[in-house]
């Protein structure tokens, strides 16, 4: 049996600030297993960006065990082991949709010619083949977070952390997306946290051995599913912490 | 920067048909319509200068002057020929021998100068751009350094440079006569010029260093990135935009420094040693003067358009000025 993607026992954080210390998170237990799909919702500030960021290795928890398969999230990060998108694409505007796809690979040292069948393998995977040679201000904001999520495939990484990449684009792209995303992680059997704060793009992407595509968006059961989550949300109101 | 949100209900170019490409850049073929504003801008300043020299009082208007030479408040400038020379009068001197008799022309000698002045403030520019760039780069490295640092950086730009330059020809005339390595006196102007045009470059590499998002930090730290690649992959390219400006401020610096040391410390050869002794001689030859003036404006010029080609080549870093 191999280690879990992400494996966090009794995790917290608090901020320092002037104000006092604010808590973002406490007691946060999670196992994400190897190839697993799963969304972190809540309401704004409820510190689900937080949790992801601690996966990251962007922070550091302030009490509790956290392991990325097996390893400390320090080590796991140097290792790439994970890929990560965020809200905004990010996209560095002096290079081209294909070098910004093979930033990761230029920081790990790979040689142009692997970078570039890579890169090449990863424009086809997310549609933007033709575009590899434009400018991110060339492309409209779906086509950038398309670019994002191929640069957090760059390395092929067992994990893909994604803070709400889908947030900032409108309802028709968004969907796309989702079930782009869904194909994709299916086609890479990498490991997928995901914070969001849509009910429906947490139930659509978080569906554990059924195909995720256009007929799940209609059936009956998606909505039995959406209906559920924000029962239990709103019935139990998450303890919220203050906005970081 | 990149991202956007997109109108509620707009389909996004993820479908090859939908061509909707956004955000173009500015129209290209201003060209004609700026030179046409350049020349309209120097026939102007002709216009003015030869029209208040029709309409002026010839020797000007001074209050409360005692009737000698120089006394009172000049209101309005005297308007004679040994004031304001035509500016005929200044474009034919510039043809005329320079010393009469079978000198060459005067052009040619403030061309020369010009080209002299020109080689120093360059070489000023390039000292100062790398110092300057190095402090910088210290600077966003080391906090510490910062804050050790940038108070001297900006206080050494209050010591008068007339005041410093022959400090420096000193020094550099002792290093030369002990025998520790050669200094000619031209180089302690150059030194001079960069003492000049460091002063921006720093302050322009520090804040261009910084200026690189939090997202793209977290990106290239995410990627364990270490500094030297976040250095050149993130943070100069980020800087360029804020480096240009700087470098351009830099080039007028090091003009001006090159032709204020050249005049300090008496160095031969240069346009600004031409242009005191040209002025000292103005009342028997009011037009001379004005070609080595001219030829300062000409340096000034090039040094800019220097620049400008670097800003042209570094066009790919600035994209993100256009869709900031």
């Amino acid at each position: 049996m191999t280690a879990p993607a992400v494996h966090a026992a009794g995790v917290g954080k608090v901020f320092p600030s002037t104000g006092g210390e604010v808590t973002a998170l406490t007691g946060v237990d999670l196992d994400v297993a190897a190839g697993e799909f799963v969304s972190l919702i809540g309401p704004s500030g409820c510190g689900k960006s937080t949790l992801l960021r601690l996966i990251a290795d962007l922070d550091t928890p302030s009490a509790g065990d956290l392991a990325i398969f097996g390893k400390a999230a320090r080590q796991a990060r140097i290792d790439q082991d994970y890929g990560i998108a965020f809200q905004q694409a990010g996209l560095l505007p002096w290079r081209t949709v294909a070098a910004n796809i093979a930033l990761p690979l230029e920081l790990h040292r790979w040689s142009r010619a692997r970078r570039d069948a890579r890169v090449a393998e990863l424009a086809e995977l997310v549609g933007l083949s033709e575009f590899v040679g434009r400018y991110p201000d060339q492309l409209s904001g779906g086509m950038q977070q398309r670019v994002a999520i191929a640069r957090s495939l760059a390395a092929s990484p067992q994990l893909l952390l994604m803070d709400e990449p889908f947030g900032a684009l409108d309802e028709m792209t968004r969907e796309r997306l989702q079930t782009e995303l869904a194909r994709i992680a299916a086609e890479t059997g990498a490991a997928v946290v995901f914070v969001t704060h849509s009910i429906p793009e947490a139930v659509f992407l978080s569906r554990p051995g059924r195909p995720r595509d256009e007929a799940l968006r209609e059936s009956p059961e998606y909505f039995t599913r959406v209906t559920a989550v924000r029962e239990a949300l709103h019935g139990a109101p998450l303890q919220r912490a203050n906005e970081r | 920067m990149t991202d956007q949100a997109l109108a509620p209900g707009s389909v996004t170019s993820i479908v090859p048909d939908d061509g909707g490409m956004p955000r173009g850049r500015r129209p290209r073929g201003v060209g004609i319509g700026r030179v046409g504003w350049g020349v309209a801008g120097v026939a102007a300043v002709v216009a003015v200068w030869e029209l208040y020299k029709l309409l002026g009082p010839a020797d000007g208007v001074t209050v409360g002057g005692d009737g000698s030479a120089g006394s009172g408040v000049i209101l309005l400038p005297r308007t004679h020929d040994r004031a304001m020379p035509h500016m005929w009068d200044m474009v034919a001197r510039m043809f005329a021998p320079t010393s009469g008799g079978d000198t060459p022309p005067l052009i040619v000698s403030v061309l020369e100068a010009a080209g002299t002045t020109l080689g120093l403030a360059a070489l000023g520019w390039v000292i100062g751009v790398v110092v300057g760039g190095i402090l910088g780069i210290v600077m966003q490295r080391w906090r510490l350094v910062e804050w050790g640092l940038l108070p001297w950086i900006v206080v050494s730009q209050i010591v008068p440079l007339i005041a410093f330059a022959p400090v420096v020809n000193a020094l550099g005339n002792q290093i030369d006569r002990a025998g520790v390595f050669p200094w000619p006196q031209w180089f302690s102007v150059a030194l001079i010029a960069s003492y000049l045009a460091f002063f921006p470059v720093a302050i322009g590499m520090l804040r261009g260093l910084e200026a690189p998002d939090a997202l793209h930090l977290d990106l290239f730290h995410a990627g364990a990135a270490g500094w030297w690649s976040t250095l050149i992959h993130l943070r100069l390219p980020a800087a360029v935009p804020h480096l240009l400006p700087a470098l351009r401020l830099a080039a007028a610096s090091a003009v001006v420094g090159a032709v204020v040391a050249e005049v300090s410390i008496g160095l031969r050869g240069g346009i600004g040693r031409m242009l005191i002794q040209l002025a000292g001689q103005a009342s028997s030859d009011p037009a001379a003067p004005w070609a080595p003036t001219f030829g300062t404006v000409a340096i000034g010029l090039v040094a800019a358009a220097g620049v400008a080609l670097i800003g042209a080549t570094l066009h790919r870093f600035r994209r993100g000025e256009e869709i900031r």
